[in-house]
């Protein structure tokens, strides 16, 4: 029982702020704003043809 | 005899390799077969015997076919792409849909009707309607994600399909997984996991299938002539991985004996049920709503003619929909013996899942920004757009069913029916449809569909049908699971559970009603795809690379 409530605990609180970063570290990626021109490109890929 | 040799046809070592393998699998299901201790699974090893025997036979009747070099990657400076097993695919899944609807309208009947049950144990209610949910969600849906999947990384990676006979390896195994799943469940044999009915073998069947299937679309994705691997892809990789890690995690079972169908599963209690529904809601989350969106990511944008609204939410889309689905499960089990906390958590990630669903849904709306007129004049893309919104509507209601107050009413009532129906019927079968109705003219060529008409059709009368349903469902859940909770003024339950049936009649009369007229429109689809097909005028002159569509 104790060991399932370190467990338990770990997984409830740092679960969280590791979601949290990553979750961040996505929103920086996505909306860094040089990346403007390549994802515009990218939103086109299924319209080019070959 | 100098020519023979000058002529340089070799057998490849994957193609003797592979025959030499399935010689092998086919004489050990026979040895099986003699050995099996019940007759349905004899007849189990036959059919993968016979499977073995047919894969040999068909990779050498292809090597006497085939030329004296494997299909070139580019021809003229174009990629090559390689549409067969996609075609296959295709009409799999358009056979296998029909068959599907058919079985959930008998099964819908039966519940209205019992006496359809003809006291036969093989299509009784409880066997035909894993047969229903299998053949709807793995025959069907499963092979308009393995058409569309292989169809849409190639021409985002402007590349071959990876392999020469693995992507045949994935289309027809699959499909042979699909056959022995159904008919164990006619015979009997199932190991009772919701979505997940399939015994030891045919699990291990599928799991060979898989692993297949993800690495002919990861060296598909290595070959690729563009820099960004397109975010389609990253769902549809999403779907195929997470699968692969669920199928694994739910079906952790030990055989009884090589020679019996029965085994045991290693998970015990409230661990196996925790097991059960993290396996149950992301097969949801990631076959049903991952794979379709990458569906949505890829055919909306080309056949509006207009760019994904917003690329950078289609980013935080797919990480917030990865991220949070996963821990959705728990909420299948509120009130039961698993830990609160847990039930907390199902139900937290669950409300917070409307954020990603819904970005998804006006990222894939907004789409059309621009193309709005177009609904007017083309059903198939108004049969996606229509798909998109019910893909908001039941991740609204989703989230709400999963909050624990209002599943204490919905729970174990047809609301949850209702529920998963406006997902199925509207959001994955109706944006399957509308893929189907634009990747088949492409793949085979062909300058548009035989009739547009025919789609507004199907179009209406699937609506109509899926309007039905979900709304009897409504009513006849929310009234179920009110009379459940009904007391009389001294404190005794009002109801007696066969009440609560009789009260439910009507509406699973209407529900069987808007199944008839679903199941409709699938056939009017099916002639459709059919003509098309077989039409005779070309888009474009034969032996051309680039398949595009008319624009």
């Amino acid at each position: 029982m104790e060991k399932y409530l370190s467990v338990a605990e770990f997984a409830q609180t740092w679960g969280l702020v590791y979601f949290v970063a990553i979750f961040l570290a996505v929103l920086v990626y996505a909306l860094w704003p040089s990346r403007q021109a390549a994802f515009d490109q990218a939103a086109r890929m299924p319209l080019r043809e070959d | 005899m100098a020519q023979n040799i000058s002529s340089g046809k070799r057998i490849t070592l994957g193609e003797g390799g592979t025959a030499l393998v399935f010689a092998v699998f086919a004489l050990f299901c026979l040895v099986v077969a003699a050995n099996a201790h019940t007759a349905a699974y004899a007849f189990h090893a036959i059919i993968f015997s016979a499977a073995g025997v047919g894969a040999v036979f068909l990779i050498f009747s292809n090597y006497a076919r085939r030329g004296d070099a494997l299909p070139a990657l580019t021809i003229g400076g174009k990629p090559n792409y390689n549409y067969g097993p996609v075609k296959f695919t295709a009409i799999a899944a358009m056979i296998w849909g029909v068959a599907g609807f058919l079985v959930g309208v008998i099964a819908a009947l039966q519940l209205a009707f019992p006496v359809i049950n003809f006291d036969l144990p093989w299509i009784s209610f409880g066997r035909l309607r894993p047969l229903h949910t299998s053949a709807v969600i793995f025959a069907f849906g499963g092979n308009v994600l393995i058409a569309t999947a292989f169809y849409v990384v190639q021409r985002t990676s402007r590349a071959r399909l990876a392999g020469y006979l693995s992507p045949w390896f994935v289309v027809l195994g699959y499909n042979l997984f699909i056959v022995i799943a159904g008919t164990g469940y006619l015979l009997g044999i199932t190991q009772s996991k919701e979505y997940a009915e399939p015994e030891w073998y045919a699990d291990l069947w599928l799991t060979v299938v898989w692993v297949a299937f993800l690495l002919v679309y990861l060296a598909t994705l290595m070959r690729r002539t563009e820099p960004h691997i397109y975010v389609a892809n990253w769902f549809y990789l999403a779907f195929i991985i997470t699968i692969a890690v669920l199928h694994l995690g739910n079906n952790a079972a030990i055989p009884v004996s090589v020679f019996s169908p029965k085994s045991y599963i290693v998970w015990s209690g409230v661990q196996d049920a925790m097991v059960q529904w993290w396996y149950g809601h992301n097969a949801v989350g990631f076959f049903l709503t991952a794979g379709f969106l990458g569906i949505m990511y890829y055919f909306v944008p080309k056949r509006a003619d207009r760019p994904v609204y917003s690329y950078r939410l289609s980013i935080i889309h797919f990480w917030a929909l990865i991220f949070l689905y996963i821990w959705a499960g728990p909420h299948h089990l509120h009130y039961t013996a698993l830990p609160d906390w847990a039930q907390t958590l199902g139900m937290t990630f669950s409300v917070m899942l409307w954020m990603p669903s819904w970005g998804g849904m006006i990222n894939g709306l907004m789409t059309l920004s621009g193309a709005w007129d177009k609904l007017r004049t083309d059903p198939v893309l108004r049969m996606m757009v229509v798909s998109i919104a019910f893909y908001g509507m039941s991740t609204f209601e989703g989230p709400m069913m999963s909050i624990k107050s209002v599943n204490a009413l919905s729970h174990y009532t047809d609301w949850t029916i209702g529920h998963v129906h406006s997902g199925a019927l509207g959001w994955v079968a109706f944006v399957s449809f509308g893929a189907l109705y634009c990747v088949i003219p492409w793949v085979y060529n062909r300058k548009g569909l035989y009739s547009l008409k025919l789609v507004n059709w199907h179009f209406w009368i699937a609506t109509l049908g899926i309007v039905l349903y979900i709304t009897a469902m409504w009513v006849s859940g929310i009234l179920q699971g009110l009379m459940w909770r009904a007391y009389t003024s001294l404190g005794f339950l009002e109801y007696s559970f066969i009440e609560t049936v009789e009260a439910m009649h009507p509406f699973y009369v209407i529900r069987a009603l808007g199944g008839v007229l679903f199941l409709l429109g699938s056939l009017i689809m099916a002639w459709n795809i059919y003509k098309t097909i077989t039409a005779t005028e070309a888009a474009s002159p034969a032996g051309e690379a680039a398949l595009a569509p008319a624009e």
